[in-house]
């Protein structure tokens, strides 16, 4: 990575941790919903960069969030799941060749991005659901929060994306 | 040796990821159990101050709310000034008042969580305000929870909204107790089981605490029952309780502090090792 791509994954990694702790985990929509929006770190964390110090960022990014929740370990388990099988998500969802093509996500189609991020926040929801309530008993809450939870996530992203990728 | 070597060179992010993974699962099962050893908690420098900093901000946001309850119960507590004096009176002045053996201090809510399963507020109070691990949280309208981690500035509170949470609770008429727990569904309303079913219950009754434990002195307000059904066995009342408390909407809560809490427990621990 260059200098400038540093100091970009810094910041966007304490911004996310700020918006995460002091907004998102505060919108509370119909009493439970909430987006985790801080997973736009992995998701746009450069393609061709260094697995190993993502897999280790994603678990500093969600021990951060579990600090200021008191939630244990839950967001570090979730992110650094997701980060680990993040190439063969993005070898799905932009073909086998991602890595010479040099893909920008960007450019990328509505659908690759729509299946990439869908995938991502889905599996990243459900481990996080399941070790927060870790009763199976509640098998149910697992899937409900995981799907609407999922859904605000997946819907907060995408405009993220598109919000930011005018100016590139 | 070589061998080894290679596996471990080939495998360095799937061994990275199972040893983080392996590490969060544990600190996961750590919050589980009650104040075992917490390492993780929100009551740290730097989320302290990040909630404190944040709750300056947003303090101002509902003041008006938040006085008119303050001035509700400054009347009920001065109603029961008012009765508690003229009852007095024939005692004269230099009758001797006991102790009751519970501290109170003030506090203000710097960070509130009650959508997840296992919720917790931090409180801008910590050990320089001589907060300590197992004191019980109250607001002017009832129970609240229990203080799990304690930090220099801040502490950590184990809400009644969490499934690790298990409160001795009675019905106010009788004095028949029971547990209270919480099902995760809604954030105004907690479970009491345990009844036994020869207890009076009725739609509308007050709960309060059972004072069966050192943390909460007897008779704290809970809430009223919404619902109540027998269990599988048909032995106990499972109880829906509709808390007092709004806990969506909490600013200012007080810490209690039972100062014979040590005596009591030394003299349990010493009947529990004499058997």
């Amino acid at each position: 990575m260059q200098n400038n791509a540093i100091l970009i994954n810094a910041l966007r990694f304490v911004l996310l941790v700020l918006l995460q702790v002091l907004l998102l985990n505060h919108i509370n929509f119909l009493g439970y919903i909430n987006p985790y929006g801080y997973i736009l770190f992995i998701v746009l964390f450069p393609l061709d960069g260094n697995k190993g110090l993502l897999i280790f960022l994603s678990f500093l990014l969600g021990f951060s969030i579990d600090i200021f929740g008191d939630s244990g370990g839950v967001h570090a388990a979730a992110s650094v799941l997701i980060a680990y099988v993040r190439p063969w998500i993005l070898k799905f969802s932009f073909g086998i060749s991602y890595e010479h093509n040099n893909i920008k996500i960007y450019k990328t189609s509505m659908a690759q991005r729509f299946s990439y991020i869908s995938i991502l926040v889905l599996l990243h929801h459900i481990i996080l659901f399941s070790l927060e309530v870790f009763n199976f008993s509640h098998i149910l809450l697992i899937l409900k929060s995981t799907l609407f939870s999922g859904i605000f996530t997946i819907l907060l992203l995408m405009s993220l994306l598109i919000l930011f990728s005018r100016k590139n | 040796m070589q061998q080894i070597i290679f596996f471990f060179i080939r495998n360095k992010n799937f061994l990275l990821f199972a040893v983080l993974f392996f590490v969060s699962v544990y600190l996961t099962i750590q919050t589980h159990g009650y104040h075992n050893g917490k390492y993780v908690s929100s009551a740290n420098f730097i989320s302290g101050n990040v909630f404190s900093a944040k709750s300056n901000v947003t303090g101002y946001f509902g003041l008006d709310e938040q006085n008119q309850r303050l001035l509700e119960e400054n009347k009920r507590l001065r109603t029961q000034l008012e009765a508690l004096k003229s009852s007095d009176e024939s005692h004269g002045a230099d009758s001797i008042t006991i102790p009751s053996g519970f501290k109170y201090k003030s506090a203000r809510i710097i960070n509130n969580t009650y959508s997840k399963s296992k919720n917790y507020l931090t409180l801008q109070k910590g050990k320089k305000d001589s907060v300590k691990i197992d004191m019980g949280v109250i607001s002017s309208k009832g129970i609240i929870g229990i203080v799990n981690a304690v930090s220099e500035n801040f502490s950590t509170v184990q809400s009644i909204l969490n499934t690790e949470s298990q409160i001795n609770a009675r019905l106010k008429k009788s004095n028949h107790f029971g547990t209270l727990t919480w099902d995760t569904k809604d954030p105004n309303i907690v479970q009491l089981i345990d009844i036994p079913r020869l207890a009076p219950v009725k739609f509308g009754d007050t709960i309060i605490t059972g004072g069966k434990s050192t943390i909460f002195p007897e008779g704290i307000l809970i809430g009223t029952i919404q619902e109540y059904n027998l269990d599988e066995a048909d032995n106990y009342y499972d109880l829906q309780v509709k808390l007092f408390n709004d806990m969506t909407n909490l600013k200012h809560v007080y810490l209690i502090e039972n100062t014979n809490s040590e005596e009591i427990l030394q003299l349990e621990n010493q009947v529990e090792h004499a058997e």
